[in-house]
């Protein structure tokens, strides 16, 4: 109900932001707020820290930047391609790295990313260090031209909730029921006669498939896919971005996502913009230390403390 | 001679770095029976049951269920063949509630619990039943407590009713009344009797009054190894039992030590 209330009031918001804010701002916020909200979707949820997940941001992009370049697809479904290479790579690596626990899960998915990032780096369809550029934003469904930035914000906000509601799905449903009970008390859940790793794999793989599917908006907002996206610094952004919003809340990867989108743009462009890793580290620190549940993570629990449940 | 035996291990032994934690041993437990494992602390009753499931990997030796050998199967593969474990200390999922606690057990057979799509309140369909199970162990009035809160006691009795919502063949309980006050022990003992009306239960447990009071059959474990089996009256009787119990045999004791006053206290208990 609370959730329901906040959500409504959210979907006003996005609905009049960019008439207010700069539509492209704008964007980038709900590209990163899906990234966040996906990663959220394991750390959070089922208690995997993957310090892999720019791996699939970065496929995301790629895929659709080559098929929006190269095959002349309409851009629903070179998203469509994006996001489905990326639920593949994922699948692959979550294999993988599901049989691990803890820090070793952690290393795992960064080895693998790094790998990927390494082929992106020499493979020549994605241009190496200058990226794939010139990427066409194309016409929705052959008929509606996505050059305008507000018609294309629209489509993002639209994508950014189909994501945000299949999360917030996942985690409200009979499977997300067995995934809370896993990071609960894993041994427990085994001995119930579940299969943990089969239930984090599948977590795993509709993670990495949102995180394509941010990283394919990405790349049609800006027209651009680039190695930024596939590099470990961006695998160590998502998690600042949680842990700063709130790990393990519906709104917290959005906030955090929101608020290191617009600390970046504005310390860019100003005097500070090359401390901006020193600032960003700081922040990171300070939220570890001082906030551990993140802003709405400690703003719930002021409400909660206040005003009972 | 025809017994029917549920499980049967020949020649179990786990070893930790070449130390020996299980030592070949041979169990077999009868169908429809209480069966306690006893033995002091460390002597491997807690190995016995990862082994038995999975948790640990045998060093050697096999694992009968049912006739069937279950020495390769997997953990959750074993669950699903009808064999539940509780753990030593509670198990329990502390933030859900007392109610979610069982239906996360129910869950399992509906066949959903891959459905990302679909909103949980599919699962309330299982409420019904759910409540049942926590009526059964005396906990309807706590169904939406989060478990976390409630008492160590009611925790130890949610983890039965969980266990039991899968209607297990074979249920092994780790110590079910430990750190538990008397009246709790009492309450948590007639549980595990009302229950055992039609399956198998194997369970570890240190108090010997819940152990005379209940157990069909005994097997006593010290370092690994077997020391003996049988009745709670062949067993009792038996000096070996009590010297393993005290780590020194009662002609050795000195009156008026700790350790005569130990041995004391546990013929007591023993002779309740
Ligand atoms: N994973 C492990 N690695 C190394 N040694 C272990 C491991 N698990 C148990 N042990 C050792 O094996 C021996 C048996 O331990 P176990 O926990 O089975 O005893 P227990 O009979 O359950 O004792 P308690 O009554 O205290 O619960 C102990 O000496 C313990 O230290
Ligand atoms: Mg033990």
């Amino acid at each position: 109900m609370q959730i329901n209330k906040t959500a409504v009031a959210l979907i006003g918001l996005g609905l009049v932001a960019p008439f207010i804010l700069y539509p492209v701002f704008l964007m980038k916020v709900l590209c990163f707020a899906l990234f966040a909200c996906a990663f959220n979707l394991l750390l959070g949820f089922v208690g995997l820290l993957s310090f892999g997940h720019a791996a699939f941001l970065g496929t995301g992009g790629y895929i659709t930047g080559y098929m929006m370049l190269h095959v002349g697809l309409t851009p629903e479904l070179g998203i469509l391609c994006g996001t489905v290479a990326a639920g593949v790579l994922g699948a692959i690596y979550g294999k993988l790295a599901v049989k691990r626990e803890g820090i070793y899960f952690a290393m795992v998915t960064l080895a693998l990313a790094q790998l990927i990032f390494f082929m992106y780096l020499q493979a020549p369809f994605t241009g190496g260090e200058d990226g794939m550029q010139g990427v066409p934003r194309g016409e929705l469904f052959g008929f509606i031209d996505l050059s305008d930035n507000m018609t294309m914000y629209y489509f993002v906000f639209a994508i950014f909730l189909f994501g945000f509601w299949l999360v917030n799905r996942t985690v409200h449903s009979p499977f997300g029921q067995i995934l809370k009970a896993i990071r609960e008390n894993e041994p427990r859940a085994v001995s119930l006669g579940y299969n943990v790793n089969d239930y984090k794999w599948v977590a795993f793989v509709i993670s990495a498939a949102l995180a394509g599917l941010a990283g394919s908006t990405k790349t049609l907002v800006f027209q651009l896919a680039s190695l930024t996206d596939a590099h470990w610094h961006m695998s160590g952004e998502v998690v600042l971005m949680t842990l700063l919003g709130g790990m393990g809340t519906i709104f917290g990867p959005i906030v955090g996502a929101a608020s290191v989108v617009t600390i970046q743009n504005y310390l860019s462009g100003g005097e500070l913009g090359n401390y901006i890793h020193i600032i960003m580290g700081l922040i990171f620190v300070v939220c570890v230390l001082a906030f551990r549940n993140g802003i709405v993570g400690e703003i719930q629990k002021v409400i909660k403390r206040n005003f009972g449940n | 001679m025809s017994v029917d035996y549920v499980l049967q291990t020949t020649d179990l032994v786990k070893e930790f770095k070449g130390f020996t934690a299980v030592d070949n041993v041979n169990l077999n437990v009868e169908r429809g029976t209480i069966h306690a494992l006893i033995g002091p602390n460390g002597a491997g009753k807690t190995t016995v049951f990862n082994l038995l499931t999975k948790f640990l990997i045998p060093t050697r030796g096999q694992i009968l269920y049912n006739g069937e050998d279950i020495t390769q199967m997997h953990s959750a593969e074993i669950a699903r063949k009808g064999v539940i474990r509780s753990f030593q200390i509670s198990a329990v999922f502390p933030h859900l509630t007392v109610l979610e606690n069982v239906r996360i057990a129910l869950q399992r057979k509906e066949g959903n619990s891959f459905h990302f799509w679909k909103s949980d309140r599919v699962l309330n369909k299982l409420n019904a039943r759910a409540i049942e199970l926590l009526e059964s162990v005396g906990l309807q009035d706590f169904a939406n407590t989060t478990t976390v809160d409630l008492s160590y006691g009611r925790k130890r009795a949610l983890e039965i009713a969980t266990t039991l919502a899968l209607d297990p063949e074979l249920m092994l309980l780790d110590e079910p009344t430990q750190g538990m006050g008397h009246e709790d022990v009492d309450v948590v003992s007639d549980l595990i009797k009302r229950v055992s009306a039609d399956r198998t239960i194997l369970m570890v447990e240190h108090n010997l009054h819940v152990v005379s009071k209940l157990a069909d059959n005994i097997t006593v474990l010290q370092r690994g190894a077997i020391l003996t089996e049988g009745d709670y009256e062949t067993v009792s009787a038996d000096p070996r039992v009590r010297e393993a119990y005290l780590g020194v045999s009662e002609d050795e004791v000195v009156p008026g030590t700790e350790a005569d006053k130990a041995q004391q206290a546990a013929k007591e208990e023993v002779t309740v």
